[in-house]
C-alpha cells in the first residue's frame, strides 16, 4: 500500500468520524439502552422477559397493538392505492404547468407534519366550525364527540397522515413514472393498450420498487403512531385517544406509571418492528445499489 | 432527528426526479372522471389550507356562524394576535423563538456532518465502509420515534434532561442526509476530477473542500430542506425530552394552547384560548416551512436533477 492510499483511508476515516460518533451516541447508545432496561429490572438485575411480559399483559397493550393494527392496514391501503393513482392520473395531464401546480398543492399539507395537521384536523372535524359541517352532519354527526368516537379514530388518523403525507409520495411517484422510457409506453400504445391496460401492464410493474420503498418507510412510521392520538385524547378531555397507541402506552410507562424497564420493552418490541422492516428491504430491495 | 419519517417530507430519491420534457408521454383526450377526480383532491388538500388562513383572521362568533371560506376582517386578525402574544406573556414569540433556534443550530452540525460523511462514504475506501453505509440505510428507514424514549434514559443518565442540547444532538443525527449526499457524490461527481486535483498537489481534505464542496451546492440544498423540515416538525422528541414550557418548540406549544381552549378543554378558566387564536397559532407555526416549500422548490428540483441525469 502506497502511502498515498494510505493516506486516504485515513482520510475517510476523517470524513465519515463526526458521523459515525453521532449515529453511536444517538442510534446504537440508546438501542442498547432500551435493550439493557427491557431485560432488568428496577434494581438493575437482569429480568429475563419479565418486562415483555408485563407489557403484553397489560390490559391496554392488547388493544394498543389492535388499534395500530387496523389504522395500519387502513393507512397503507389508502396511500397505495391513491398516491399511485393520483400519480398515474397527474402523469397523464396534457399541460406541464398545471400538472406541476397540482403536485404542489398537494404536497403543501407537508408543510403542515407534526401537531399542526392534528389542530386543523380538529376543527375539520368539529361540526360547529367545519369547512365540511355539513358533509359531517350530512352523516349523522352533529358534536365533536360523535365524530371522535372510538370506532372512527382509525378512519380519521388515516385521513389525517393521507392529508400531510400523500402529497410528498405522489411527487416520489410521479418523478419515478417519469423514468420509465417513453418508447416503451408508446410501443403499448401501438399495440392498442389503453391507459388502464398501460398502466396496469407497463406503469405498475415498472413501479413496484417505489410502491415497496413508501410501504416499508409508511408501515414503520404508521406503527410509531403517537403525535395524533395524544392531541386528541388532550381535545376530548380523555375520552378519545389516551393509551390508544403502542408509543403513547410506552411513553405512560416510563411517565405516568413510572415503570421505564416495560417502557424499555414496548420500545424494544417497536424498534424490532422497525428494525426487520428496514433490514429486509436493505437486503432484498437491492434498492440502494448506487455503487 | 425526525421522529416521524412518515410525517416529515419523504425522501425523494434522486433517480425519482422528473427528468426533462423528452420522457414525457404523448398526450391524450382528457377525461371528465380524471378531471373530477384531481379536482377532488384539489379540494381535499388545498382547502383545510385556505380555512386555516381564513379563520385566524376571525372572531370566534364568525368562526361558528360565518361563511367557513370568507375573510374576517383586519382587526379581527390583530385582535387574534394580541391575545396569543398575551397568553402566558409572550409563549408563543418564545415557543418560535425555540423552534428556530433548534432547528437552525441542528440543521448546521447536520450539514457538517452529513456532507463530509457522503463524500467519505461515496468517494474513499476505507475499512468498514460497507457496514457503515447499510447500518445508515437502515437507521435511515426505521421510524426515529422508536428511540424516543429510550432516547429519555440515555440523556437522563449523563444529565441532558433540561438541556435545548438534548433536542438539538438527536436532531442533527440525520442518517438520510447522509445518504442524500452518498447518492449525490457518487453519482454526480466524477472521481477523474478528484484525481486531477490529486495530481496537482492538492490533499485529501483540499480535494473536499475545494473540489466537491464547491460543486455540492444542491445536495447541501436537498439535505438542508429535509433537515430543516423534519426539525421544525418535530413533536414527540421535545414532548419527552423537554419538561418546562420555556423551552418547547412552537409544536408542543400547540398542544398547551390546545389544553386551553375551551371548546377542546372544559375545565379551563377565564385565562381561555379562543380557537381564532389557536388557528392563527398553528398558521404562525407552519409559516417558516410553507415558506421553505414556496422558495425552494425551484431549486430543489434542480438539486435533483443534478443526481438523476448521471445515471
Amino acid at each position: 500500500m502506497s502511502s498515498r492510499v494510505r493516506w486516504r483511508v485515513r482520510a475517510g476515516h476523517g470524513f465519515v468520524a463526526a458521523y459515525v460518533v453521532l449515529l453511536v451516541a444517538f442510534g446504537l447508545v440508546p438501542t442498547g439502552y432500551a435493550i439493557a432496561f427491557a431485560f432488568t429490572d428496577s434494581t438493575g438485575a437482569f429480568a429475563g422477559l419479565a418486562n415483555f411480559a408485563a407489557a403484553a399483559s397489560d390490559f391496554r397493550f392488547a388493544a394498543a397493538a389492535g388499534h395500530v393494527a387496523v389504522y395500519l392496514v387502513l393507512w397503507l391501503v389508502t396511500l397505495v392505492v391513491f398516491v399511485v393513482g393520483l400519480a398515474l392520473l397527474l402523469h397523464r395531464v396534457t399541460s406541464r404547468s398545471l400538472s406541476r401546480s397540482l403536485r404542489f398543492l398537494y404536497y403543501i399539507p407537508g408543510a403542515l407534519a407534526g401537531s399542526a395537521s392534528v389542530l386543523v384536523w380538529l376543527f375539520l372535524l368539529d361540526p360547529a366550525v367545519s369547512p365540511a359541517g355539513f358533509l359531517l352532519r350530512a352523516f349523522g354527526f352533529d358534536t365533536f364527540g360523535q365524530v371522535v368516537a372510538p370506532e372512527h379514530l382509525p378512519v380519521l388518523f388515516t385521513l389525517i397522515a393521507f392529508w400531510t403525507g400523500a402529497g410528498g409520495w405522489i411527487v416520489v411517484m410521479y418523478g419515478a413514472l417519469n423514468t420509465i422510457s417513453p418508447d416503451l409506453i408508446e410501443a403499448a400504445r401501438i399495440d392498442g393498450a389503453g391507459a388502464w391496460q398501460t398502466a396496469r401492464r407497463v406503469q405498475l410493474p415498472l413501479l413496484r420498487k417505489w410502491i415497496v420503498y413508501m410501504v416499508i418507510l409508511a408501515f414503520a412510521g404508521g406503527t410509531q403512531l403517537f403525535v395524533e392520538p395524544q392531541l386528541l385524547s388532550q381535545a376530548s378531555v380523555g375520552v378519545a385517544g389516551r393509551d390508544y397507541s403502542l408509543n403513547q402506552l410506552s411513553y405512560d410507562f416510563a411517565f405516568r406509571n413510572d415503570n421505564v424497564n416495560t417502557a424499555a420493552a414496548v420500545s424494544v418490541e417497536l424498534l424490532l418492528v422497525g428494525l426487520v422492516a428496514a433490514g429486509v428491504f436493505v437486503v432484498r430491495s437491492r434498492f440502494f445499489d448506487a455503487d | 432527528m425526525p421522529t416521524d419519517t412518515r410525517r416529515s417530507a419523504p425522501p425523494l430519491h434522486p433517480a425519482a426526479a422528473p427528468r426533462p420534457a423528452t420522457s414525457r408521454p404523448h398526450g391524450k383526450a382528457r377525461s371528465p372522471l380524471a378531471a373530477l377526480v384531481l379536482g377532488f383532491f384539489l379540494l381535499f388538500f388545498a382547502l383545510p389550507v385556505l380555512w386555516l388562513v381564513l379563520a385566524a383572521t376571525k372572531t370566534d362568533d364568525q368562526l361558528v356562524h360565518g361563511d367557513p371560506l370568507s375573510f374576517g376582517s383586519w382587526q379581527a386578525l390583530r385582535a387574534n394576535w394580541e391575545a396569543l402574544t398575551a397568553f402566558q406573556d409572550g409563549a408563543i414569540l418564545v415557543w418560535l423563538g425555540n423552534s428556530a433556534l433548534y432547528a437552525f443550530l441542528a440543521l448546521v452540525i447536520t450539514l457538517c456532518v452529513a456532507i463530509p460523511a457522503g463524500y467519505g462514504l461515496a468517494k474513499t475506501e476505507f475499512r468498514g465502509r460497507n457496514t457503515l453505509l447499510v447500518v445508515t440505510l437502515i437507521v435511515m428507514l426505521m421510524p426515529n420515534a422508536t428511540l424516543v424514549v429510550p432516547l429519555f434514559l440515555e440523556l437522563n443518565a449523563v444529565g441532558l434532561i433540561g438541556s435545548m442540547w438534548s433536542v438539538i444532538l438527536p436532531y442533527s443525527f440525520y442518517p438520510f442526509g447522509v445518504y442524500l449526499a452518498y447518492i449525490f457524490f457518487t453519482t454526480a461527481l466524477p472521481t477523474e476530477l478528484l484525481d486531477a486535483a490529486r495530481l496537482d498537489g492538492c490533499s485529501e481534505f483540499g480535494v473536499f473542500r475545494r473540489v466537491a464542496l464547491p460543486l455540492a451546492a444542491p445536495v447541501i440544498a436537498l439535505v438542508g430542506f429535509f433537515g430543516f423540515v423534519a426539525n421544525w416538525t418535530n413533536y414527540f422528541l421535545p414532548y419527552v425530552l423537554l419538561p418546562t414550557s420555556g423551552q418547547f418548540p412552537v409544536q408542543v406549544g400547540l398542544g398547551e394552547l390546545l389544553n386551553n381552549v375551551p371548546q377542546f378543554n372544559p375545565t379551563v378558566g377565564e385565562l381561555a384560548v379562543q380557537r381564532p387564536q389557536l388557528a392563527l397559532a398553528t398558521l404562525l407555526a407552519i409559516t417558516p416551512v410553507l415558506l421553505v416549500f414556496l422558495f425552494s422548490q425551484r431549486f430543489l428540483v434542480a438539486g435533483m436533477l443534478a443526481g438523476a441525469t448521471k445515471e
